[in-house]
């Protein structure tokens, strides 16, 4: 694969600290979106031809991917460009503010670009209209193949700047890609832009993969290969390439993720029909083992300090979810409500447990505190399952599969967000079917 | 599935304990017993009259006395072919999150080998492997097919 981390400058052109008048409340659901003029970039005249970009569109393609991000939120509602006042170039040295009030606009992004010398410059504005005043500005350089990317990162500053909180453009998911009938299906690892694009695959197909996850520090993923049909839980590097299985278990392992500092595994390993947690330290890979029980204990989550785990257990008789110390003392069910519940997986926030419920053949996603109150399910389905959080711990991502007929036609597997107040459900577009969806950090962070 | 069901799939296979104990016929819909499976719509043979799968109840991997008496028949065969070893695939319905039943299939093909090992067949020969969900022999969504892809299957692996 290609490398990852390009080079990439940023410096703030100035920083104006001045009071805003507008923000985005981010803490409920929004009905009321905030009105965003995003102006297409202006491309610089002096820019030449660099092979495989459209320098001529670049403006209009990364203002583009900017107003896709913002509309997918559900906080903001990009303004149709037609309704424009102001050229890119002058709006970017001086909005008039009153013009720009006129089309309902409250914030404006402008910009300009340079393709030169091999390099991608770009700056861009972001202006609060009702206050008349600038808000942040920053400027790039990059590589010209890098161009997505900028679009992603000025994004995520619009939206921290406008909202108070780290955005979760500049990220990628991991999931299985899935094909073919619903009895033989060929899966693969794939990767893509949170919004959809650059997809790749990681792996042919050859055997059975499931569940991968991205370490929250770095490229690295594990998951779970059927390789050689022994099912093991893999490490995979996806800037080499190379892939190694974790530990040496003489059976099943499985259900794995990063500790949050990314240097321990935590999955379940099957001896005997009995599954339970164990770690496995990457650096000196030492296995220790966290659960002791003859009941099923599986999908383990650390909490973000990595002082806790959360797990689900069928000890009780059916599956419910538990919280433990790291060491696996001090066990205590959280779940009494009625149906049965799986996969926790703990914010990035550390504040909730995102979760899968079962109950009367229904599926929902949802999310409880820590300790198991203030259950709040966000969403029911058919099936759906395997929650995984955006970095700044807003927005779920998970999977939904269709009822399938007598002969598994209208079978279908799907990747659909979330947001955590319950609103802004969406579909994730794949280029095939995907589960297993796992969000990556921010990767300019 | 659900508590209630589960609760309800108790209270069957009493009932149908309580009929069977006074007049040896079973409350039966088709071919179920509760929700396990009993028909052989999907079942394939080891040799003749030695049924290659058992099927289980919803979360469960407790074996039940149909299951048993196939497994008896399964070692019966084992112990006549002394160099056959088996692999024991553990298999799971569609209505559970994934992890966990990777979790639940390994645990029934283990249900099925720690049975046929009290019955002399040695361990060593006897392999498990889970796919949980993965491999549905039945790839509609119904409870039938669900009972039937509740299974653990012997396999021939030489």
């Amino acid at each position: 694969m290609k490398k990852f981390f390009l080079a990439l400058t940023i410096y703030f052109i100035s920083i104006n600290s001045t009071y805003a008048l507008i923000e985005v409340d981010i803490t409920r659901g929004n009905l009321d979106p905030l009105p965003i003029a995003v102006s297409p970039l202006h491309v610089d005249i002096k820019s030449v031809e660099h092979e495989g970009i459209k320098v001529k569109e670049l403006g209009n393609n990364i203002s583009s991917i900017i107003e896709k991000n913002f509309k997918n939120t559900g906080l903001f509602n990009p303004l149709k460009k037609e309704a424009f006042v102001q050229k890119p170039d002058i709006a970017h040295l001086k909005p008039r503010f009153e013009d720009w009030r006129l089309i309902k606009a409250q914030a404006l992004v402008t910009g300009k670009l340079l393709v030169k010398d091999g390099k991608l410059k770009v700056e861009f504005r972001l202006w609060d209209l009702t206050a008349a005043k600038e808000m942040t500005a920053l400027a790039f350089t990059t590589t010209p193949s890098n161009w997505r990317r900028v679009a992603h990162i000025i994004s995520d500053k619009i939206y921290e700047r406008l909202t108070g909180e780290e955005g979760y453009f500049d990220t990628r998911i991991i999931y299985v890609s899935e094909k073919g009938p619903k009895s033989e299906r060929v899966k693969k690892l794939a990767i893509m832009d949170q919004d959809g694009a650059n997809t790749k695959y990681l792996t042919l197909g050859n055997e059975l993969v499931l569940t991968p996850r991205f370490n929250p520090t770095n490229q690295m993923i594990t998951y779970l290969s059927y390789f050689r049909n022994m099912p093991r839980v893999y490490l995979l590097d996806i800037e080499t390439g190379r892939q190694e299985v974790v530990g040496n278990f003489p059976g099943m392992t499985f259900a794995p993720r990063f500790s949050p500092d990314g240097k321990k595994i935590i999955m379940s390993f099957a001896e005997d029909g009995n599954s339970d947690i164990y770690t496995m330290d990457l650096e000196t890979r030492v296995v220790e083992r966290i659960t002791n029980h003859s009941s099923i204990d599986t999908s383990p989550s650390f909490s973000p300090d990595g002082k806790y785990i959360a797990f689900n257990s069928d000890r009780s008789g059916l599956q419910q979810l538990y919280v433990m110390r790291s060491d696996g003392s001090n066990v205590k069910r959280i779940t009494f409500g009625k149906g049965i519940y799986g996969t926790p997986v703990w914010s990035p926030r550390g504040d909730l447990i995102a979760f899968t419920k079962m109950r009367k053949g229904r599926f929902y996603i949802g999310v409880m505190r820590t300790d198991g109150s203030g259950e709040r399910l966000l969403t029911e389905n058919y099936y759906q399952e395997a929650p995984s959080w955006s970095p700044n711990g807003r927005v779920l991502v998970f999977y939904r599969e269709t009822k399938a007929g007598s002969k598994g036609e209208g079978f279908s597997a799907t990747l659909w967000s979330i947001d955590i107040t319950g609103y802004n459900e969406r579909k994730l577009m794949t280029k095939t079917d995907a589960s297993d969806p796992s969000w990556s950090s921010l990767l300019s962070k | 599935m659900t508590f209630n069901k589960n609760l309800k799939n108790i209270f069957l296979v009493v009932f149908t304990t309580l009929i069977l104990s006074a007049c040896s016929t079973a409350k039966k819909s088709g071919d179920m017993d509760g929700d396990v499976y009993t028909g052989k719509e999907t079942v394939k043979y080891l040799a003749s009259g030695v049924p290659d799968r058992v099927f289980f109840a919803t979360n469960k991997s407790s074996l039940t006395t149909a299951s048993r008496a196939t497994l008896r028949k399964q070692a019966t065969y084992l112990r006549k072919n002394k160099k056959l070893n088996v692999t024991i695939e553990g298999h799971a319905d569609e209505r559970g999150t994934r992890e966990y039943n990777l979790a639940l299939g390994e645990r029934r093909a283990n249900a099925a080998k720690d049975y046929l090992m009290t019955y002399g067949i040695s361990g060593k020969r006897i392999s498990t492997i889970s796919y949980g969900k993965e491999k549905p022999v039945n790839p509609a969504s119904s409870t039938l097919a669900w009972s039937q892809n509740r299974r653990s299957v012997t396999v021939k692996v030489n």
